[in-house]
């Protein structure tokens, strides 16, 4: 138990912003949020955890994740510090 | 942007000067000249659309624009490509994007205006809400 409880502990959480824009800020109801999430979250964990609490998100017909300004990949990890947003299917032109 | 470049981007809630945007690409090695001028349409699928609201992911689109831009500068020979989109509410007849391609031969320049406008409605993250007389809606956002 202790060290179950060590192991969560060193792990750490980290609490990024993730930014929303379009459909994602009125889903939100908000231009932005914060999640908590395991240090070695990846892009695929990071949108599990958004559909928990935001269910309305699985709605929409697709949604990427941007980090750092770029679209990244469901594998890719996540990292305090970096900036993230929730890219809905894009419409400009 | 400094003037030396060949690249011109710009993202602004100020409306958008399609003279100027199409002088700007002029080179005098230019043979031909491409302007594409996107502008508010009143009607979607046959209902009336009163305004469209645009918004930007402003740093990750003009990324996303200027890796549009490269692109289009390896694929043809091209002189100056020029970019601007709008955002903020605009009314019917106004204009969410003008792009400007020079080039030497006119199908270098018809053939990467038409790559641009494409890419950049399927890249660039900026969203459309069109006003319609019973409510407004996100492009696309729903099946």
């Amino acid at each position: 138990m202790f060290l179950y409880l060590l192991s969560h502990y060193l792990k750490f959480f980290m609490t990024i912003t993730v930014l929303a824009f379009g459909v994602a800020k009125d889903i939100f109801n908000a231009p932005s949020i914060q999640l908590e999430l395991v240090n070695d979250a990846t892009v695929m964990s990071l949108k599990y955890t958004l559909e928990q609490q935001y269910p309305r998100l699985k709605q929409l017909s697709s949604y990427l994740i941007a980090v750092n300004n770029e679209y990244a990949l469901p594998e890719d990890y996540i990292h305090q510090r970096d900036e993230v947003a929730i890219i809905p299917p894009v419409s400009g032109g | 942007m400094m003037s030396s470049s060949p690249i011109n981007i710009l993202i602004t809630d100020e409306p958008l000067d399609v003279t100027n945007c199409s002088q700007w690409v002029m080179t005098p090695e230019s043979g031909g000249i491409d302007v594409f001028i996107g502008t508010v349409r009143n009607a979607t699928k046959g209902k009336t659309v009163l305004r469209l609201e645009f918004e930007a992911y402003q740093t990750m689109a003009i990324r996303e624009i200027e890796k549009i831009a490269a692109a289009a500068f390896e694929q043809w020979p091209l002189q100056k490509v020029l970019i601007h989109h709008r955002t903020g509410v605009l009314q019917v007849g106004e204009i969410p994007v003008t792009i400007a391609v020079s080039a030497a031969h006119r199908d270098a320049a018809f053939t990467a205006c038409r790559y641009i406008i494409d890419t950049l409605k399927q890249t660039v993250p900026i969203w459309k809400k069109e006003f319609f007389e019973d409510g407004e809606v996100w492009v696309a956002a729903h099946p």
